[in-house]
């Protein structure tokens, strides 16, 4: 091992590697081309994956829908294709039953249960607008995050205790009714009929959202007060706790609901679902897809890259057998010689390396400035540093081992017939 | 300081084997100057490898400097090159992308000499062949006589106790080879051993004594009046 750290053969190395200029450049550029594509798939791969992260940060990921539909069997005495409906008290039912559920909360949508279906008119001063209203409990926050502006708040118990007439109006209903510097908390906005107080904005979440900006929610019971919907629910938001399998409990949910509303045990079309968890799973298979994806091409292009470097060194060592011919006839050992080639091998490996490295990192980061305010799911695309030491780590093994055949290859030929080459 | 007894070497090609050497027994003392001649094929630079130990013998014993040279591996061979010997090529064998200096340093390198060292050697001996302002200069910059300087530089730059030379003279116009050969005869007045093949008489000449090789065998081995290469430079 004294050879590595003798200043002696680098000079040796140094001086082949930069008095064969050609060689040397089209070896390293194999190399680095391959830890260069390694690099910017394995952080684009990264940045996607934060990306999703985030999008996907603003809802319980464990969550799910659950809505009526109408049944596909007879069953019971009934006919096939009845109405189902959710009610108040099947929250409690589901809530008593599952023990995997951590929070339920039902939604009514205006015109679910009663005769339009319609957006609600809504008027503040000369302005006016339709938007989607829903009847909520505070505890929907806890399964989709709601940013409220400054000042605001969503529905809370007492609301609901009190019915109170009061709304959270999403950011796009204060553009379109509210003059720019009037703040909204504490007016007045007429909603179909009835005047509400405006107690809350909430603002539309990036990513992956339940809501769109011009929904607003009122309290559940001023709903039904309203709207005359009794305890009928539009659909159940359902978050269950983090470590249990979400798509088991949507499969009880629905066996629950289809048993306590007499329905067939394998009708699947009496209540609809839709399952985040699994969706959003489905988006991390990708992600994850896509970075061993990446790893797998990052690598294999990095082999191809090295056994090009192996490939050129054969050939330079059958261009320069009569050099290493003279060098034996001077004195140089057979290990000295093998030494020599293996270290060119390693040494360009690791330029190459490095330089791709440098050039990925910066590709990274000028795909980040132009991504940063587009609305694509691609956050910091990094790749961990142990990721680009172990990529620095197999190429020199591997640029050892490739060198090694030329080197062996160098040392096999005797001396005097190295000489003898023409 | 040379010492051959019954030496053979044969090559083997495919089923055939061609006898070479046929039993050789001479011996060389410090401080000779001795020419190889003989016809081509008659086994002169067999010879001169075997000495060098760049091949190996078939028969026969082989002492260098009181040293026997037997089964070595490449590695001591190696060793025994670089500490013994000195070579010089007909085709001089420079390394095209090193310069004069590096050349002539480079079989130091080998001895672990330092790199400072290494140069101020080196330059001393380009200067002893007269190539002092040339150091900087790749090979392809050089004529062929001064090619064949350098590499005669190089050979004594590891100060080795046998210098052995295959037709030093062999590329060269013989103004060229006279002051070659006026550089090894200078040499060789320092008290260093010499070995040239030639199958030019008037090389031969120059050396004091001359070797003639026939079918592989020694024909005849005489000590002569040196000619002086300066006479004619
Ligand atoms: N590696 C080898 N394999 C087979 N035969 C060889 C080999 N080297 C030399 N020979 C044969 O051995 C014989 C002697 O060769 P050698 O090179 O010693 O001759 P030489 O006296 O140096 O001739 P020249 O004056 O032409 O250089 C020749 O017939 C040659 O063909
Ligand atoms: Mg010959």
């Amino acid at each position: 091992m004294r050879f590595i750290f003798d200043s002696n053969t680098w000079q040796e190395i140094f001086g082949s590697i930069s008095k064969n200029k050609t060689r040397t450049v089209i070896t390293v550029i194999g190399v680095l081309w391959g830890i260069f594509i390694y690099i910017a798939l394995a952080g684009s791969a990264q940045g996607l994956n934060n990306g999703f992260d985030k999008a996907f940060k603003t809802v319980a990921m464990n969550s799910m829908f659950v809505w009526p539909q109408s049944t596909s069997m007879p069953h019971d005495g009934f006919k096939t294709g009845r109405q189902m409906d959710l009610r108040l008290n099947d929250v409690s039912t589901i809530q008593n039953r599952i023990q995997e559920v951590q929070y339920i909360a039902p939604r009514i949508r205006q015109g679910d249960g009663g005769p339009n279906s319609e957006p609600v008119y809504t008027v503040k001063g000369q302005k006016s607008g339709n938007y989607g209203l829903y009847g909520d409990y505070p505890v929907y926050t806890k399964i989709a995050t709601k940013k409220i502006y400054d000042g605001g708040r969503f529905i809370n118990e007492e609301d609901i205790e009190q019915a109170r007439k009061v709304i959270v109006i999403g950011e796009r209903v204060q553009q379109e009714l509210f003059e720019k510097d009037e703040d909204p908390i504490g007016a007045y906005i007429r909603v179909g009929t009835v005047y509400f107080q405006v107690v809350g904005v909430h603002k539309l979440a990036n990513g992956v959202s339940f809501d769109s900006d011009s929904d607003m929610f009122i309290p559940f019971t001023t709903h039904r007060k309203l709207y005359n919907t009794g305890d009928l629910v539009s659909y159940l938001c359902i978050a269950a706790y983090d470590d249990v399998d979400v798509v088991k409990v949507e499969k009880d949910i629905k066996a629950l609901l289809r048993s306590t509303k007499r329905v067939h045990p394998d009708d699947e079309r009496a209540f609809g679902s839709f399952n985040l968890g699994e969706a959003f799973g489905r988006t991390m298979d990708f992600a994850f897809g896509l970075t061993f994806m990446s790893l797998i091409v990052g690598i294999a292009t990095i082999l191809a890259g090295v056994i090009g470097i192996g490939n050129i060194l054969l050939i330079s060592v059958k261009e320069r057998t009569k050099e290493l011919g003279v060098r034996r006839a001077l004195g140089a050992t057979p290990s000295e010689v093998r030494n020599l080639i293996v270290l060119e091998s390693v040494f360009l490996t690791l330029i190459a390396g490095v330089l791709g490295i440098i050039l990925g990192a910066g590709v990274l980061s000028a795909i980040n400035a132009f991504t940063k305010d587009v609305d694509f799911p691609y956050t910091n695309p990094t790749v961990p540093i142990p990721y680009v030491l172990g990529a620095l780590v197999i190429m020199v093994v591997l640029g050892t081992l490739i060198g090694l055949i030329p080197a062996q290859r160098a040392v096999s030929i005797k001396p005097i017939d190295a000489l003898r080459e023409e | 300081m040379i010492e051959i007894k019954n030496l053979h070497k044969s090559y083997k090609m495919g089923s055939n084997s061609l006898h070479v050497l046929k039993g050789i027994n001479f011996s060389v003392e410090e401080g000779e100057l001795v020419a190889i001649m003989g016809s081509s094929g008659s086994g002169k630079s067999t010879l001169l490898n075997i000495l060098g130990m760049l091949d190996e013998l078939d028969e026969g014993s082989y002492d260098l400097d009181g040293v026997p040279i037997k089964n070595l591996n490449e590695t001591k061979a190696a060793n025994y090159r670089n500490k013994f010997l000195g070579f010089v090529f007909q085709s001089f064998n420079l390394i095209n992308y090193k310069s004069a200096m590096e050349n002539v340093a480079l079989p130091l390198y080998y001895q672990r000499v330092g790199r400072k060292e290494r140069q101020e050697k080196a330059l001393k001996y380009l200067d002893q062949v007269g190539l002092k302002e040339w150091a900087e200069h790749l090979p392809s910059e050089l004529s062929g006589g001064q090619k064949q300087r350098v590499a005669i530089a190089r050979a004594m730059a590891a100060e080795p106790k046998v210098l052995l030379a295959d037709e030093p003279t062999g590329a060269l116009d013989s103004k060229t080879s006279y002051e070659v050969m006026d550089l090894i005869q200078k040499i060789n007045d320092q008290g260093n051993t010499i070995l040239i093949v030639t199958h030019e008489p008037d090389i031969a000449d120059m050396c004091k004594r001359i070797v003639h090789l026939k079918d592989g065998i020694i024909l005849e081995d005489k000590k002569i009046k040196q000619v002086r290469a300066s006479e004619y430079v």
